[in-house]
């Protein structure tokens, strides 16, 4: 009889490593087999030409579309403008402001966003309420007694992130009001939520963003210029809070009723049991909503554009309109996606972390 | 609920009628003199007329109509706030005075003029419908054209224009159509169509995404009026005046041969009608509320259309448009100004 255990055998060797990695997952069945052939004939005809394009041939470097091959891509066009890509029409000698702004706002999602470091709801509370101020003083300058740069010299990824940053401070919060308010038991409270969010929700962001651009200034006096950044801000707000608050709803939903009973038999009053017992959880359910709402108001924020404001999409399209650069779509665009891409996957790589945890 | 809204309505009327007065109160002039500045409405980004460089200076021809009226009225032509507009924003942003002119290539129709509320100033540049053709082709005249394949963008007047061109020379074509000019261009290129047509200012801008320019031409013929100008608010005549005169400084200097390079030789002319010119003699600027210097200044600083034409279209640029049109009247072309007395 045998006295000792016998070692495990290794698997065979074609279930192991790659090889038994591929077999199981791409070629475990004939059809599996080719379709996988299929995708890889694809990425085939698609990669090299591409890699060839994009790397191989493209110049990096000029300043104008003569500068570049005509076989490659002309990145060039994007390196001659990254600044303005970027910081818009900022005054070159104010753009360290804008880089504040840009500092500020990765330290306090940093804070936010790695674990390790302690004191999540200091950081939460300072995003909420100290950085928009911040961030408006240091932009706007007027308070500081620094220079003032007016809105409409603000342009590029700096006008996506402030349309995108004070939409998303801005909608959650009165988007989590609605909610409630469209739960509550106070029939005006109710009746005016209810119509509100069907109200924005009925309309297009485009159609807002007309009015708020077009109609809004025919209906003021002359004198009360409303910022058109400001205008476009306020109509995004209102557009998402609309639908966030439908989101933060079925969150609540999902409550059972017996946690505010039990709240109210305990003898705590309404704001009590929602802030520390019901909201809590329901927000946590809809993290996915509403993430999947912020990564779409980030996407909204280019509509920008119909309303003659410089986004990063649109000022890339200004770009393309110089006669230096006529010619160079493809690059501008595959640059402004691929920024979009970053920020977009970003924020959803960021929400499968807070779920899990 | 109607009462509710009455109480709210009825304020926000009171501040709206109070605008209206204000509005009446100060002039356009007086409002740019005190700002210390011009707003001009711009188009947002179109090849040789507004575009912004990588500094973020803005360049072009309605640009430097902007800068025309800047230095004619305080003297400075840097002194421009550019509003980028799109197109359905334009007039409402001149109603509504969030800007003192509108320099957009914007077209000239009765409809406008009379319905808007708003003036066209004269004319800074006659556009029109054109075609580009493949060189080897060896078309030299659109009467060429018949049963060729043509590129179009759908839904816009050129269609139309089309239309009625080939069918009153008794040509017959075949439309390609695409959704974007730039569609067009590609179609063009790939050579889907004999012929692309779109407004000439535009053919030229595209002819530049073509993967050969030089293997395509533009005809000389322009099958409809495109009139582009720069637009003020109607009932300010003074201001009218000041845009319109802006214009016909830059389109008089020219004619006069005077440039930014010469003008200030030209001080010691003798020339009655160059002294009238540099507001040395004749009518000076007391009529218009300008210093008398003010026609010296848009030359000085900006320049008189032929330079204007050639930095932003012209030669010197990658467009290359040629003045067709757009050439003095003594020259072949419709440019002709009122003259300085």
């Amino acid at each position: 009889m045998e006295q000792k255990m016998i070692p495990a055998r290794e698997p065979p060797v074609n279930s192991r490593g790659i090889l038994g990695w591929a077999r199981e997952n791409l070629f475990a069945s004939p059809s599996q087999s080719l379709v996988t052939l299929a995708l890889l004939y694809g990425l085939y005809l698609f990669i090299p030409p591409f890699w060839q394009w994009a790397v191989m041939d493209a110049s990096w470097t000029g300043s104008s579309r003569s500068d570049c091959t005509t076989e490659g891509a002309c990145w060039a066009f994007v390196t001659a403008r990254l600044d303005q890509f970027i910081y818009g029409f900022y005054p070159d000698s104010e753009i360290w402001r804008v880089n504040l702004f840009f500092a500020q706002l990765a330290v306090v999602l940093g804070w936010l966003m790695i674990p390790r470091i302690p004191g999540k709801k200091m950081a939460l509370v300072i995003g909420l309420l100290v950085l928009p101020v911040t961030s408006w003083l240091i932009l706007t300058g007027s308070l500081l007694g620094l220079p003032p740069v007016e809105t409409h010299q603000w342009g590029g990824l700096m006008v996506t992130l402030v349309l995108a940053l004070y939409g998303m401070l801005a909608s959650l919060p009165v988007g989590v009001l609605l909610a409630l308010g469209r739960r509550s038991s106070m029939p005006v409270v109710r009746t005016f939520c209810t119509a509100y969010i069907e109200l924005w929700r009925g309309v297009p962001l485009i159609t807002v963003l007309f009015m708020a651009s077009v109609m809004l200034p025919l209906f003021v006096p002359e004198e009360i210029v409303f910022d058109k950044l400001v205008r476009a801000m306020i109509g995004i707000v209102m557009f998402q809070s609309a639908y966030m608050a439908e989101v933060v709803r079925g969150g609540l939903q999902a409550i059972p009723r017996g946690q505010v009973e039990a709240c109210q038999s305990l003898g705590m009053g309404y704001w009590q049991s929602m802030l520390l017992v019901v909201l809590p959880q329901a927000i946590r359910l809809v993290i996915p909503g509403i993430v999947n709402t912020f990564i779409a108001l980030f996407k909204d924020t280019s509509l920008v554009l119909v309303i003659g404001l410089f986004d990063l999409l649109s000022i890339v399209q200004a770009g393309l309109n110089d006669p230096q650069w006529l010619g160079s779509a493809v690059e501008g665009y595959l640059f402004a996606g691929f920024v979009f891409w970053l920020f977009c996957f970003g924020m959803s790589q960021y929400s499968q972390r807070l779920e899990k945890h | 609920m109607i009462r509710k809204l009455k109480k709210w309505v009825a304020p926000a009327l009171l501040l709206a009628a109070a605008g209206a007065q204000a509005e009446t109160s100060s002039t356009t002039l007086e409002t740019v003199l005190s700002k210390g500045y011009l707003s001009c409405g711009v188009n947002t980004g179109l090849p040789g007329f507004a575009t912004p460089d990588e500094k973020g200076q803005w360049s072009g021809m309605d640009v430097d109509v902007c800068r025309g009226v800047a230095a004619a009225v305080l003297g400075d032509a840097g002194k421009v706030k550019y509003i980028p507009l799109t197109a359905k924003e334009r007039f409402t942003a001149l109603q509504s005075g969030e800007i003192d002119m509108l320099s957009r290539n914007t077209t000239w129709t009765l409809t406008r003029d009379a319905s808007l509320g708003l003036n066209f100033a004269g004319v800074s540049y006659y556009d029109g419908q054109g075609f580009l053709v493949k060189k080897e082709l060896g078309v030299t005249s659109a009467k060429q054209l018949d049963g060729a394949a043509v590129c179009i963008q759908s839904g816009t007047t050129t269609e139309l224009n089309l239309a009625d061109y080939f069918r009153s020379n008794g040509m017959k074509y075949q439309p390609v159509v695409f959704d974007t000019s730039d569609g067009t261009a590609k179609g063009f290129d790939s050579g889907r169509c004999d012929v692309l047509t779109s407004d000439q200012s535009q053919l030229y801008a595209l002819r530049l995404r073509l993967s050969k320019p030089d293997q395509a031409v533009v005809l000389p013929e322009i099958i409809s009026k495109e009139p582009l100008g720069p637009l003020v608010r109607q009932g300010d005549d003074q201001w009218f005046n000041i845009v319109k005169w802006s214009l016909f400084a830059m389109i008089n200097a020219e004619e006069l041969g005077l440039t930014s390079a010469n003008i200030d030789k030209s001080k010691s002319s003798t020339d009655p009608s160059v002294r009238r010119f540099l507001g040395i003699e004749g009518p000076k600027g007391k009529g218009m509320g300008l210093k008398d210097n003010w026609a010296y200044q848009v030359v000085k600083q900006v320049g008189n259309y032929g330079e204007i034409f050639e930095r932003n279209i012209g030669e010197s640029s990658p467009l290359k448009i040629e003045r067709g049109l757009n050439a003095q009247w003594s020259q072949g072309g419709i440019l002709y100004a009122p003259p300085f007395r």
